[in-house]
């Protein structure tokens, strides 16, 4: 063709197709746009706002305010000057969190590849069911079923923990203060992040290529090698992302947290006593009687929260999205 | 005649008109072959109480850890004996995602359980009439009402939403129809909002109302907290349902020469509704129940505010956390009925949703 | 690496069908009955899919299975190692024997069924997690089988499987880096490992090119001294070269039956049924 033609040798040039679109459309897809954007608005607004209120606390505190365990606020009377720091609460906000996911990570596990691979059919949309009014349950129920139901029975859970594991120094007791410990919130709040962890895994099981499930189960391979040797390494990255989000709940529930743990400022070791710490049940706990000050340096507290929770979801959501929803 | 039927069965002719078996499923174990499994899990029961009787294990939780490491140990020996390792573990671990599924179902049915027993003894009609001005906190149950708290919910539910439902639609009709190039962004950012702790919103507000603006506590800064929770949801169920909407539903629009405002507006989100409308359901249960940004903006009351712009207001969750703060006995029983009315307004709404939502398809 | 298929092409590039197929001698390698089918019907919810087929299949050969779509082949040999069960409306009658016993009677180990006729399938899948070396294996990770010499049956499964040269010096890459055909012979190298006595392949060519093609045709003629094979393909061609005896699934809209079954000369050069000829001289279907 090239030499019959050798104007046509350097191949066509695509030709530059132009929409104008019509001035009603320019005006639609502008307020869309503008709409669209608002989420990125509120984000930044958010760490905006609380970061210039909570600025000059992170100035007069420095790296203090997440290292420092004291929270003191300034009061005349007695003499004391204003000291803030979360760093007692953030790492009590990690435990719990952790907590949380080391009884709630294999439970929603379990009940997800209960629902992918070995539910009878009749049993599955029901149990889907369930789990998604677990989602719909607000975080102030169970926080009082945490206080009125769980506890009594998770106080003697611990006292045969610590009776039987109490040499190793995380399970040891000094005192005989078992109720409202991170050990009871981290069980309330594992049983908060089930749904979205099981939800999640189950999104992720449903795209394990259907031709490797069978191709493992040609070669000899009974339910749970197959699921060993094919589901487990498809999902991993998406379970492991569903995971983080679970966390990044855990990390920011308050009222639940608030109402089934005792708030102390300082960093404890056991997590049966009852002394813990949670970033988001401090802001509760203080905003009440909180000084202009204090106030602020509750903003700053909320600022720290804010970004970790953030970074968590930003992080999981990567992930997922990357085993997900991608194919 | 019927001698000469039966001198010409049917099919001897033909063969393909020949008797067909029955379908079968010879995979699935017939009741006969569960016999053995059944009286495996019943004597495993039965051996796991004896040994809780003989032994200083007590409870039910000590009959519970019992009866799984039996069972395990049971279900590992028997599939070894009878088949190998590999029919050994595959054994092991069905029945170990058996049990975590149901210690996932406990918890819910406790809650659920709980609720009733807790939260019913304390309903009356005349509570949904009356509010706490004139009543004190230790009176009892018949005194009193929370007609103000759901009055003041439904106000920062109902303003959430008015909020909520332009924002979260205009978001996903950017996401699915102008397809802008912020589109990974956005919705990057919007799964990232979802992730938000309701905390935060309560204290953004706060920080934005109360302290640069100088006001104070009242019914719309706390459904402005909570549309902030609101959005992402609606955003993206809505976005889930307009994808759904098939494209050339929408070619077919812009073929006919409308502009693509018309075609959304008049082909795209009424082919959606009934799925809009669940997306906006289902942000609503998520927040009906919010606490936490409520206890930084609504301020409280336990009287009745008309007024959603001035004044403090109560709301459903808020009457259960006072409640539960006093510590008291009638303290704890409002608040489990408070409980109660709240599981049941949020069941609504979700329920609402999933009908709405099951009729999509 | 396709260089010695597309020779191999043209050197067999044949107008006749029959006369591909009797090069082969049908039968003189058959070592008895490795696998029978026993008036095998199938199901899927109400829809009778496969009616009565009765069928053996010789130790030491390779039968093909032809037929227009949806007329059951496949249906049939998942049936054979069950792998037809994984089909939630799925359900079947009839018997199924290896060595003279039912697979479907109760109380049998599924697994080792499979373990024992293993499944070559339509599209290549290897398991993109693992390396070749570990795909390869991999059967018998999953069944839980230990051996001592892995590496001595990794280079014999890998030989059989015609892969070998090709490979040897990347094991230790993972499976998704190898050309669709060298996945194919991959997953036979797989299927190997296991020792199966069985190998069942559902049209395990249709997504390859025509060189590769031929090189999986080589494996297959080499695998069936040793071992049963059953391979489903819509190729004509494909049949008459590699198989030592064919069987012609027609549905007339109803279920899918076995029209006819022989040694893959005679079914190409002297059908007895009308419509197996109409079908091989290509008058339908």
């Amino acid at each position: 063709m090239s030499t019959v033609n050798p104007v046509k040798s350097e191949g066509p040039t695509p030709r530059e197709i132009t929409t104008e679109p019509r001035f009603s459309d320019r005006i639609f897809r502008g307020i869309v746009s503008s709409g669209g954007m608002i989420s990125l608005l509120v984000l930044g607004l958010i760490s905006l706002f609380l970061f210039y209120n909570g600025l000059n606390v992170f100035r007069s505190e420095g790296l203090s305010f997440v290292t420092s365990f004291e929270w003191i606020a300034e009061s005349i009377e007695n003499g004391t000057e204003a000291s803030y720091g979360i760093g007692a609460m953030l790492y009590g906000t990690l435990v719990i969190g952790f907590i949380g996911l080391f009884f709630g990570f294999p439970l929603a596990v379990g009940a997800a590849l209960f629902l992918s691979y070995y539910a009878p059919e009749w049993l599955k949309k029901p149990m889907v069911l369930v789990v998604d009014v677990m989602a719909a349950i607000p975080s102030i129920v169970f926080g009082l079923w945490g206080f009125y139901v769980l506890m009594p029975h998770a106080e003697e859970w611990a006292k045969l923990i610590n009776k039987y594991f109490g040499f190793i120094p995380i399970f040891s007791m000094p005192g005989d203060f078992y109720s409202r410990s991170p050990f009871i919130a981290g069980l309330v709040l594992a049983v908060m992040i089930i749904p979205i962890i099981t939800s999640i895994s189950r999104e992720v099981f449903a795209q394990t290529p259907l031709d490797r499930i069978q191709a493992a189960y040609a070669l000899g391979a009974t339910r749970w090698s197959m699921i060993r040797s094919v589901v487990i390494p498809y999902g991993k990255g998406g379970v492991i992302g569903g995971a983080m989000l679970g966390l990044g709940r855990a990390i920011g529930e308050t009222v639940a947290v608030y109402t089934v743990l005792n708030l102390v400022y300082d960093i404890r070791p056991e997590v049966l006593l009852s002394a813990g710490g949670s970033v988001a049940s401090l802001i509760v706990n203080k905003f009440g009687e909180a000084t202009e000050p204090e106030l602020k340096a509750l903003m700053a507290a909320g600022f720290v929260l804010f970004m970790v929770t953030l970074a968590v979801n930003f992080v999981a959501n990567a992930i997922i999205n990357k085993t997900v929803r991608q194919g | 005649m019927s001698t000469v039927t039966e001198n010409k069965p049917q099919g001897s002719n033909d063969p393909n008109q020949m008797m067909v078996p029955r379908p079968l499923k010879p995979w699935k174990a017939t009741p006969k072959q569960l016999l053995p499994d059944v009286f495996g899990a019943i004597g495993t029961v039965i051996a796991s109480l004896i040994l809780v009787l003989v032994s200083p294990l007590a409870g039910i939780l000590g009959f519970i850890l019992t009866f799984i490491v039996l069972s395990l140990f049971i279900a590992a020996s028997i599939s070894w004996i009878r088949k190998d390792r590999k029919a050994a573990a595959n054994s092991v671990s069905t029945i170990i995602i058996y049990f975590l599924a149901a210690f996932v179902l406990l918890p819910v049915a406790s809650i659920v359980f709980e609720i009733i027993r807790k939260g019913a003894p304390g309903l009356s009609i005349g509570m949904f009439f009356d509010d706490m001005s004139v009543t004190a906190s230790d009176a009892p149950l018949s005194e009193g009402g929370l007609l103000h708290a759901l009055v003041g919910s439904l106000y920062v539910v109902a303003l959430a939403t008015i909020v909520s439902i332009p924002i979260g639609l205009l978001t996903a009709l950017y996401l699915t129809e102008v397809k802008g190039k912020a589109s990974g962004t956005v919705r990057f950012f919007v799964q990232a909002m979802s992730g938000v702790p309701s905390i935060v919103a309560g204290l953004f507000i706060y920080a934005v109302w109360m302290i640069s603006l100088g006001g104070s506590y009242n019914t719309a800064a706390g459904s402005l907290a909570l549309a902030i929770l609101m959005i992402p949801t609606v955003a993206r169920t809505a976005e889930e349902v307009l994808k759904l909407i098939p494209t050339d539903l929408r070619e077919a629009g812009l073929a006919l020469g409308a502009t693509q405002w018309k075609t959304v507006a008049l082909v795209v989100i009424p082919a959606a509704r009934s799925g809009l409308i669940t997306a906006v359901i289902l942000g609503t249960a998520r927040v009906a129940g919010e606490t936490a940004p409520l206890l930084l903006t609504v301020g409280g009351n336990d009287a009745m505010n008309w007024n959603p712009f001035s004044g403090n207001n109560s709301a459903l969750p808020f009457y259960v956390w006072k409640n539960f703060g006093l510590g008291t006995e009638t303290g704890a029983e409002r608040a489990w009925t408070g409980i109660f009315v709240l599981m049941v307004v949020v069941m609504i709404f979700f329920t609402i949703a999933r009908v709405l939502g099951n009729k999509k398809g | 690496m396709d260089n010695e298929g597309e020779k191999d092409m043209s050197q067999t590039k044949v107008n006749s069908l029959a006369s591909i197929a009797a090069t082969r001698t049908p039968g003189t390698s058959a070592m008895g009955v490795g696998l029978e089918a026993r008036n095998v019907h199938a199901w899927f919810g109400q829809k009778h899919v496969l009616s009565d087929i009765s069928l053996d299949f010789y130790a030491g050969t390779v039968t093909a299975l032809i037929g227009p779509s949806g007329c059951g082949k496949s249906t049939f040999i998942r049936i054979l190692n069950r792998m037809h069960e994984f089909i939630p409306t799925a359900a079947m009658a009839g018997e199924v024997l290896l060595d003279g016993k039912d697979v479907y009677r109760s109380g049998v180990d599924v697994t080792k069924i499979r373990l024992g006729i293993g499944m070559v399938f339509q599209k290549p899948n290897p398991f993109p997690s693992m390396t070749i070396k570990e795909n390869v294996l991999s059967g018998l990770k999953l069944a839980q089988i230990k051996i001592n010499n892995s590496d001595e049956l990794l280079e014999d499964c890998l030989v059989r499987a015609g892969l070998w040269s090709e490979v040897k010096d990347r094991l230790d890459q993972y499976g998704g880096t190898l050309s669709g055909g060298q996945q194919q012979r991959l997953c036979i190298a797989r299927s190997l490992a296991v020792k199966p006595q069985v190998l069942l392949m559902d049209e395990p060519c249709s997504a390859l090119d025509p060189g590769s093609t031929l090189r999986i045709e080589e494996t297959i003629r080499d695998l069936s001294k040793t071992m049963t094979i059953v391979i489903v393909t819509h190729n004509m061609q494909q049949a008459a070269r590699v198989s030592d005896y064919t069987g012609f699934f027609l549905s007339d809209g109803g279920p899918g039956e076995l029209i006819e079954t022989a040694p893959t000369s005679h079914i190409f050069s002297n059908p007895k049924d009308k419509r197996t000829e109409d079908y091989v001289t290509g008058r339908f279907g």
